[in-house]
């Protein structure tokens, strides 16, 4: 019998190992580059004239072509943007906005993470009766429509008096955002070994000694894939904004909408895409600087759906 | 969608104190369970009951049985968004799954630069709809965006204006959409080409099958549950269409790229007729029910009894 398994026997079926050394410019080289390239043309096109847009004043903007860069660059657009942009009688720009998507930010992205890492981990290490059903039902939740939801929660966030601020917003964001984390702490917290969590046990520590002083100090990469999802998910949301908080408390995305598509006044193209880009700054900064991190998030949500 | 369970198991031992057993992990859970029966079950079936009420400014338990949907279903405005849905649904699809896999198949031919390519591929998908809606809506404006670009190179009945054609607006938004979420398919499917067994290609090699052979005939069919899991995620986001309308055309021309998930909220929050706005989400959840049943059915039904 030959193994088939043996590197020898690899090695006589392969001849020598390795690619077989080609020319850098073969017909296919050729094709997979040029197509790659078109494609990436394609999607870097949008954030291209975007910038140039915003970097262009009007006059040139009325003229031109939005494909070409700016010939006279100034920064005025994202003045403009920041600061004067109207919504309404409002005329303090975008700045408002951003700073109400701060303040929902980071108290939502703490609650969230708080509360679904201790999900997970009571899932994955102290199951009790019952714990897979209501998880059962959080994972199908997560694919039910927000519109059947939504009403009911305006209802309940009146009754406990937090509908239109800040904190009614970040409620609702730790609420949606349970699914998709319960499951990724869940499943990462299932594939630690078993011996730590027993060996605590044995040494007397507790639910939440084990968590804090075990669980949390191992979890690091996993909590920083939470932060990437929900940084980028709570930032771009729109929906729960327009329908929780009041034109006070906007976020910027929905407060960019109002501006861009404000009917009164001349548009200002340029002051428009410029705080279309501040909006998109925040997530594009976490993207690029995340990479590989990002994507894992991804998969993460991809599991969910 | 895998959901690996926790292969920890607990002793059961009868106790008279069974509820007080491993306290704090309930303590801890209540927020989840919280969720799951108040929210989700709670708030969708009460959505579900209040559809059969002729509720308008306030929710009120007045039953008229199935008039908001005869009402619904009569509506002008719901037949367009169903329709641009239907529309937008299949195209996207179809197109998202191409394209997307496409992506992953020409980044997962060992290419130099890998990281650079999906990284652009997959920037879009960081963004926030508003933001691809509003960026769009400037690329198709009609007197400076492509339209006037090449109409300035000479091609002067050059016509591409979507957004203000009600009859084909549907697909200026579909560009938009098709822009953010396909870098997000092609990452689930590289994840999927990237769990292949190398010893397949090498056998098709040894075989002497083509590339494209090889991926048509052996690859996709071997990628089915990766196929299977981003159809289920892809529809379940193209039902949640939202945002990228509201930021691209607020629903114009007129109402000719309405959307289900804008006529609810219209209904609820703007037309102050709650039933018809229950009423059309009941219809949403109704289409996530027809697409999820099947697929979990396929998906867990089998092992169960397996």
């Amino acid at each position: 019998m030959v193994d088939l398994t043996s590197p020898v026997h690899d090695r006589i079926v392969d001849g020598p190992r390795g690619a077989k050394p080609k020319s850098r410019l073969s017909r296919r080289n050729i094709f997979l580059y040029g197509t790659l390239l078109l494609i990436s043309v394609y999607y870097l096109l949008p954030l291209y004239v975007m910038i140039m847009t915003s970097l262009k004043g009007m006059p040139e903007i009325r003229l031109g072509n939005i494909f070409s860069p700016p010939v006279e660059v100034t920064f005025e657009p994202w003045v403009k943007a920041w600061s004067q942009a109207c919504t309404g009688i409002n005329c303090d720009g975008l700045s408002r906005g951003f700073w109400n998507s701060v303040q929902i930010l980071l108290p939502s992205v703490i609650l969230s993470i708080g509360i679904a890492s201790v999900n997970g981990y009571a899932l994955a290490n102290w199951r009790f009766k019952g714990s897979e059903v209501f998880f059962t039902i959080l994972i199908i939740g997560a694919f039910i429509p927000y519109q059947t939801m939504i009403y009911p929660l305006v209802i309940l966030l009146r009754e406990i008096k937090l509908m239109g601020s800040v904190w009614g917003l970040v409620l609702v964001h730790s609420v949606f955002g349970m699914p998709i984390l319960t499951l990724l702490f869940r499943n990462y917290f299932t594939s630690l070994p078993e011996e730590l969590f027993k060996a605590a046990r044995v040494d007397g520590a507790g639910f939440w000694g084990i968590y804090l002083r075990v669980m949390l100090p191992m979890s690091i990469p996993i909590f920083v894939v939470a932060i990437i999802l929900q940084v980028t998910g709570i930032w771009n949301d729109f929906l729960f904004g327009v329908i929780y908080t009041k034109p006070e408390t906007y976020p910027m995305t929905v407060q960019l909408n109002n501006i861009v598509n404000s009917v009164q006044g001349v548009k200002e193209y340029n002051v428009n895409m410029a705080a279309t880009l501040l909006t998109g700054l925040v997530p594009l900064i976490i993207y690029f600087a995340s990479g590989k991190l990002f994507v894992r998030g991804i998969a993460a949500g991809a599991v969910k759906g | 969608m895998t959901l690996p369970a926790p292969s920890r198991t607990h002793q059961k031992t009868k106790r008279p104190a069974q509820l007080f057993r491993n306290l704090n992990a309930k303590f801890a859970s209540i927020p989840m369970i919280l969720t799951a029966l108040v929210v989700f079950v709670g708030g969708t079936t009460w959505t579900v009951v209040h559809s059969f009420t002729k509720s308008r400014l306030l929710p009120k338990l007045d039953f008229v049985g199935f008039d908001q949907y005869e009402r619904l279903w009569s509506s002008n405005r719901w037949m367009t968004s169903v329709e641009n849905l239907l529309i937008y649904g299949v195209c996207s699809l179809v197109l998202t799954m191409t394209i997307g896999f496409t992506l992953a198949a020409l980044l997962d031919r060992k290419i130099r630069f890998e990281g650079v390519f999906r990284t652009i591929f997959l920037y879009p998908f960081a963004l926030s709809f508003v933001v691809t809606g509003l960026a769009w809506q400037w690329i198709l404006n009609p007197d400076f965006g492509v339209q006037n670009v090449v109409r300035g190179w000479g091609w002067t009945g050059f016509a591409f204006d979507p957004l203000n054609n009600p009859d084909i607006v549907i697909f200026g938004i579909l560009i938009a959409g098709l822009w953010q979420g396909t870098g997000f398919v092609m990452v689930i499917m590289l994840a999927g080409l990237r769990g292949i067994d190398e010893d397949i290609w090498k056998a098709a090699r040894v075989d002497g099958i083509g590339v494209v052979k090889t991926y048509v005939k052996v690859i996709i069919p071997m990628m089915r549950p990766v196929f299977v899991t981003a159809l289920v995620i892809i529809a379940s986001g193209i039902i949640k269409l939202y945002d990228l309308v509201v930021a691209q055309t607020n629903g114009g021309p007129g109402i000719s790229s309405e959307v289900p998930a804008k006529y609810v909220i219209n209904y609820m929050f703007r037309a102050q007729n709650l039933g018809q706005g229950f009423a059309a989400s009941t219809m949403m959840l109704l289409s996530v029910i027809i697409i999820l049943v099947p697929w979990a059915y396929l998906e867990f039904g089998g092992k169960k009894r397996g």
